[in-house]
């Protein structure tokens, strides 16, 4: 069943005096329930954008927006929408509300006009999500990146989302915290069934997604599974982006004449191919 | 340094006064501010103080940290107890030199006051560290819910100060780190008069400013993000209830007040 859907979506900054600026052209792109699908480009390639519309912070001016039944641009379901798209941002500081952890996470649901005892269980079971349970009653500026991102994470689960848009949501973390940002967002998916988009530049994340979306100036250039878009190496690169690190090595060797296959993603893909190729000529 | 800023800070935990319903204890400490400045005998002042021990003792809170909350007012203290050692006379001359005239009647204006003062600042500090920042902003949401028939937001106010509260200490820790970045560049922070000092501040005022903007925008995203839309139709994860310790408490309020007047009454003052 499909989730979200954008359709022919286009928008454009108003710009008063000039002429607007375009930001998205003719996107169309649909995320099924329980997809894990990660959009890739570089900075001003329209990710964010996009990622704003899923949850109508953003409404467009071209095509439209649908959450499960409704339109994005409807007025009267736009709480609707938000508690069923979850949005975390790229600064954890600045996305928390209040001074303890488990208030912070009480507040989405709070705005939703939650039961206080059913608010207290959902705080509990989105903490348990996120592993941070032991960490309610601490104060928030007190966490370490990693951790605060997951608060977020539990802040915006706690309203029972359907789906996950996470726009850079690792950016400003070292790398620990990425990893464990990363493992909660991989565990949410597999183990919760919660779709998931996430907003990324680093290919490493975006290789741990089931599909892979890229995106230049405004439109999707690409969409597949990590390993067909991984292996279009020279096409990323004309769009400004790398590819993960094993993918590098077995294309420069192919490059190079030794007869390794295109679609290598991992340390173990790699280590596998080239094992092969030893054999072969041994 | 900067980080040692205990405003507001809230140290958790499960003593009596930490459960206590924070409405009363808003209330009480409220009254007990103005409480404090009834006595005018040294047994009325005594009795605050007894008061105020019996509060702290209550939070299960160290000493070291009640003490750690009157360090800023300290030189505040210093002074005022020194201007009242040298400008008030009475009783007994204790030294007599050129100008100087110090009289026991002055010592113990001067140490009245004092007590006072810190009296005031643990009370008041005692209320911030055993109720967290939103716990204390909703009670005086429903504290001052009467203002909204002459149509003040109090929603709005309180969600503020919970916001205030909580971007203290980031911008606290920014402050800091605008500070060093500025030193590498060779800012000098530290040497010259007042105006240069204050001069000197610029470059480390703008950018706070700056970002402090950018933080709000973002903040703004994410409670939209979170389905904020104003105070209307807005649960809250904890429902405030008054126990019977809490009546206790107001109770003892009123005790003291009681007892502080007729001690009034009944002793001379001891000010002068």
């Amino acid at each position: 069943m499909e989730l979200l859907k954008a359709e022919h979506l286009s928008f454009q900054y108003e710009n008063p005096d000039e002429l607007p600026i375009p930001v998205l052209g003719d996107v169309s792109l649909t995320v099924a329930q329980g997809d894990f699908v990660a959009v890739l480009g570089h900075n001003g390639s329209g990710k964010s954008t996009l990622a704003k519309h899923f949850n109508a912070m953003l409404l467009p001016t071209g095509g439209s927006v649908w959450v499960g039944e409704w339109n994005t641009a409807d007025e009267e379901h736009v709480y609707d929408v938000r508690r069923t798209v979850g949005m975390v941002l790229q600064n954890p500081d600045n996305q928390l509300v209040s001074t303890i952890v488990e208030e912070d996470v009480a507040f989405g649901p709070e705005n939703l006009g939650v039961e206080p005892s059913e608010i207290a269980c959902r705080v509990n079971e989105a903490l348990k999500l996120v592993d941070m349970l032991p960490y309610r009653d601490h104060a928030a500026h007190k966490l370490s990146g990693g951790q605060k991102q997951r608060v977020a994470i539990a802040g915006v689960l706690a309203m029972h989302p359907d789906c996950l848009v996470l726009d850079e949501p690792t950016a400003m973390l070292d790398p620990k915290g990425r990893r464990e940002v990363m493992d909660t967002i991989r565990r949410l998916n597999r183990e919760r069934g919660m779709t998931v988009v996430l907003i990324t530049h680093y290919m490493e994340e975006a290789a741990e997604a089931d599909r892979v979306v890229v995106m230049d100036d405004g439109a999707i250039i690409m969409d597949g599974t990590p390993r067909e878009v991984f292996a279009q190496v020279e096409r990323l690169r004309s769009v400004q982006l790398d590819v993960p690190q094993p993918t590098e090595l077995c294309h420069q060797l192919r490059l190079a004449g030794v007869p390794l296959p295109a679609d290598v993603l991992t340390v173990e893909d790699a280590v596998e191919a080239l094992a092969a190729v030893w054999e072969g000529t041994v | 340094m900067l980080t040692d800023i205990t405003i507001g800070q809230f140290f958790p935990g499960s003593s009596p006064l930490h459960r206590m319903d924070p409405r009363v204890k808003l209330v009480v400490i409220f009254a007990y501010i103005v409480l404090i400045f009834i006595p005018h005998n040294w047994w009325g002042l005594l009795l605050c103080v007894a008061y105020l021990l019996a509060g702290v003792l209550l939070s299960g809170l160290p000493f070291r940290l009640i003490f750690r909350s009157i360090k800023p007012i300290l030189p505040l203290i210093v002074i005022t107890t020194l201007l009242n050692v040298f400008y008030i006379s009475g009783g007994q001359t204790l030294v007599q030199w050129q100008f100087i005239h110090i009289t026991t009647g002055g010592v113990g204006n001067a140490v009245f006051i004092a007590v006072r003062i810190v009296a005031l600042i643990i009370g008041s500090s005692l209320l911030t560290y055993t109720t967290s920042p939103t716990t204390l902003t909703d009670a005086l949401e429903r504290l001052m819910s009467p203002l909204n028939l002459l149509h003040v937001n109090v929603h709005e106010i309180s969600m503020m100060m919970t916001i205030a509260l909580r971007f203290i200490p980031t911008l606290i820790e920014e402050t800091d780190k605008i500070m060093s970045a500025q030193k590498t560049r060779g800012a000098d922070l530290e040497s010259g008069g007042l105006v240069q000092r204050v001069k000197a501040l610029v470059p480390v005022l703008i950018p706070l400013f700056v970002s402090a903007f950018r933080r709000a925008c973002d903040l703004a995203t994410a409670m939209e993000c979170r389905c904020y839309r104003g105070g209307e139709g807005r649960t809250r994860m904890k429902q405030l209830h008054m126990r019977r310790s809490d009546f206790v408490f107001l109770g003892s309020a009123v005790v003291l007040c009681a007892a502080l007047i007729t001690l009034n009454i009944l002793l001379p003052s001891s000010l002068i």
